[in-house]
C-alpha cells in the first residue's frame, strides 16, 4: 500500500505475503485477540447503515432489511424520503451482502445516495450521511466518495461529529490515483483490498492513511434481479470490515470508535503480540 | 483531415486522438471492445464517442441513459469497476445487447476523472480473454483512463472554442441592437426579419 505521500496514490492494494511476512507487533495486542474481539458474536443488536446506491432487500444474500430511504431532489431542495426503489446499480446490494455474511444477525439500513434522477454528487453524499449520523447508525459502511474538494470541508466535520457520537464510518479508498473524501480523514476507518478470499483475512496498513486491507478481488457478489457477479473493486473491501466492526461491537456494545479501531488493529491478520 | 491539420482543430482530428486510445487499450489489453462515452449533462446521457472492435461501424453518437447500468454507477460513482460473468446478470444482458449488439463476459470500466469532474467513461470489453486480468490489469488500466480523460477535456474545451467562435458575429448582433433606441431597434428587427428568408433560400 502507499506510504501516505501525495505523490503515491492511491492505496488500491496489499500484497499478502509481504505483510505476513513482515508482521506488526503491538504493546496491546493479545494472542486471543479475535476470540475476545468478537468471538461468536452474530451482530446482534448493532445497526449497520449503507450508504449507497440502495439495496435489494429480496436478493437471498442480503435478507429482510430493517430501513430504506433516499436523498430526495426537488427544486433544488434536498431531503430524505423513504425508499421503496431497491436498487438501480446493484453496488449497495453487493455490500449488503457482505456485511450479512460476516455478522447475519444485524440490522441493515439503506441510505440511497446515487441512482435514479441522483446526480450523484458531493451534496446528496453529505445530505445522506448527515442523516445517517443523526440516527446514530453504529456502523455506517461508505463505499462511495467525492472527488470535489468543496465538499472536504463539510465531510470532515461530518465525519468529526460520527466520530464523537460514536459512530464508526468505515470508508473505501479510492481505487484510482486522485485525491478524494472522506476515506483520507483519521475520523473515519479507511479500507483498501488483498487478493485473498476468507472474508476474515484482513490486515492493518503500517502506512497509512488506509487501515486495513480486506478482501476486495475477483469476489462472488449479490447484485440486482437476485443475479450474483464477480467483481473487483475497494467498495468490496470496505463492507468486510464494517462487517468486523458489527460483530466487535455487537460482543462489545458502547465500544468507542476508537477503541473499534484498536480491537480491529489488535485482531488483523498481520499484528503479533509483543509478548 | 490534412496531415499538417492541428488534430484538436477540427472534428475529424478530435475523433481520431479519441479512436487513437480505445484501439491502443484494445491492442494492449487484448479486449473485444473499447468505448469511450462522453457524459451529456443536459440530457444525461452517456453518448459514445469512439469505439473499437465490437460495434466500431455502429455506436459512435448512440446514446444510453446515465442513471442506470454499470457505466453509470461508474460515472456516478467516480470510481472504476470490474465485473465478471456478467452473462449471469440478466438485466445487463438486456441492457448491452439492445445497446451494442455484443454481450460480453467481462466487463471492466473507469470513469474519466479531469480535474474534479467526471467527464464520461471508458469501457473495456473482455480483456484478456484468456489471461487474467487482476489488480495488475487495473492499475494499468487506470493510466489509460486518465490519458482518455485529458483528451476528452481537450476535445471539449475545442468544441466549445469552436461554437463560441462560430456564435461572435450573432453575439456582436445582439449586443448591437441592445444599443440601440428603441425605434432604432425596431428597425433592427424588421431588418433580421427580412434577411430571415434570403438565409435560409441560401443554406437550402
Amino acid at each position: 500500500m502507499g506510504d501516505g505521500a501525495a505523490s503515491d496514490l492511491p492505496a488500491w492494494s496489499i500484497d499478502r505475503e509481504a505483510a505476513l511476512a513482515e508482521p506488526l507487533h503491538s504493546s496491546w495486542s493479545r494472542s486471543d485477540a479475535r476470540d475476545w474481539a468478537w468471538g461468536d458474536a452474530t451482530g446482534a443488536g448493532v445497526r449497520v447503515c449503507i450508504v449507497d446506491s440502495g439495496v435489494d432487500a429480496s436478493h437471498p444474500d442480503v435478507g429482510a432489511i430493517q430501513g430504506a430511504v433516499a436523498v430526495h431532489e426537488a427544486d433544488g431542495e434536498l431531503s430524505v424520503v423513504d425508499d421503496d426503489g431497491g436498487d438501480l446499480y446493484g453496488h449497495g446490494t453487493a455490500c449488503a451482502g457482505i456485511v450479512r455474511k460476516l455478522a447475519p444477525a444485524c440490522e441493515i439500513h439503506s441510505v440511497r445516495v446515487l441512482g435514479g434522477d441522483l446526480t450523484g454528487t458531493g451534496t446528496v453524499l453529505v445530505h445522506g450521511l448527515r442523516w445517517a449520523i443523526e440516527q446514530g447508525f453504529e456502523v455506517i459502511n461508505l463505499s462511495v466518495s467525492t472527488t470535489k474538494s468543496r465538499f472536504a470541508a463539510d465531510l470532515r466535520e461530518l465525519t468529526d461529529r460520527a466520530y464523537f457520537r460514536g459512530s464508526m464510518i468505515v470508508a473505501s479508498a479510492h481505487n484510482m490515483p486522485v485525491e478524494s473524501f472522506p476515506w483520507r480523514f483519521s475520523a473515519v476507518l479507511s479500507v483498501g483490498s488483498h487478493s485473498g478470499f476468507d472474508p476474515f483475512e484482513y490486515y492493518a496498513n503500517p502506512h497509512p492513511p488506509v487501515e486495513f486491507a480486506a478482501p476486495g478481488v475477483d469476489l462472488e457478489l449479490a447484485w440486482t434481479d437476485g443475479s450474483t457477479i464477480r467483481a473487483s473493486g475497494n467498495s468490496f473491501a470496505t463492507p468486510h470490515i464494517a462487517g468486523l466492526a458489527a460483530l466487535v461491537l455487537s460482543k462489545h456494545p458502547g465500544m468507542r470508535p476508537f477503541e473499534l479501531k484498536t480491537a480491529l488493529r489488535m485482531a488483523s491478520s498481520n499484528v503479533r503480540s509483543a509478548a | 483531415m490534412s496531415a499538417h491539420q492541428e488534430p484538436l482543430s477540427s472534428e475529424a482530428g478530435r475523433r481520431a486522438m479519441l479512436q487513437s486510445i480505445v484501439a491502443l487499450v484494445l491492442a494492449v489489453f487484448g479486449a473485444k471492445a473499447c468505448s469511450i462515452m462522453r457524459f451529456d449533462e443536459g440530457s444525461r446521457e452517456l453518448v459514445f464517442e469512439a469505439v473499437a472492435g465490437e460495434g466500431e461501424d455502429t455506436l459512435v453518437g448512440r446514446r444510453i441513459p446515465a442513471s442506470t447500468g454499470i457505466a453509470g454507477w461508474s460515472l456516478a460513482s467516480e470510481e472504476p469497476i470490474s465485473i465478471d460473468d456478467v452473462l449471469s446478470h440478466p438485466r445487463f444482458d438486456r441492457e448491452v445487447a439492445e445497446q451494442t449488439g455484443y454481450v460480453p463476459t467481462k466487463l471492466t470500466v473507469f470513469p474519466l476523472l479531469y480535474g474534479e469532474e467526471s467527464l464520461g467513461v471508458l469501457s473495456v470489453l473482455d480483456a484478456g480473454a484468456t489471461a487474467h486480468f487482476g489488480l495488475a490489469g487495473m492499475e494499468s488500466l487506470a493510466h489509460f483512463a486518465s490519458h482518455a480523460a485529458m483528451t476528452l477535456a481537450a476535445v471539449a474545451a475545442a468544441r466549445r472554442a469552436e461554437a463560441s467562435r462560430d456564435e461572435a458575429p450573432l453575439q456582436a448582433l445582439a449586443e448591437a441592437i441592445d444599443s440601440l433606441g428603441e425605434q432604432g431597434r425596431r428597425r433592427a428587427l424588421t431588418l433580421i426579419a427580412a434577411l430571415e428568408p434570403l438565409i435560409r433560400q441560401d443554406g437550402a
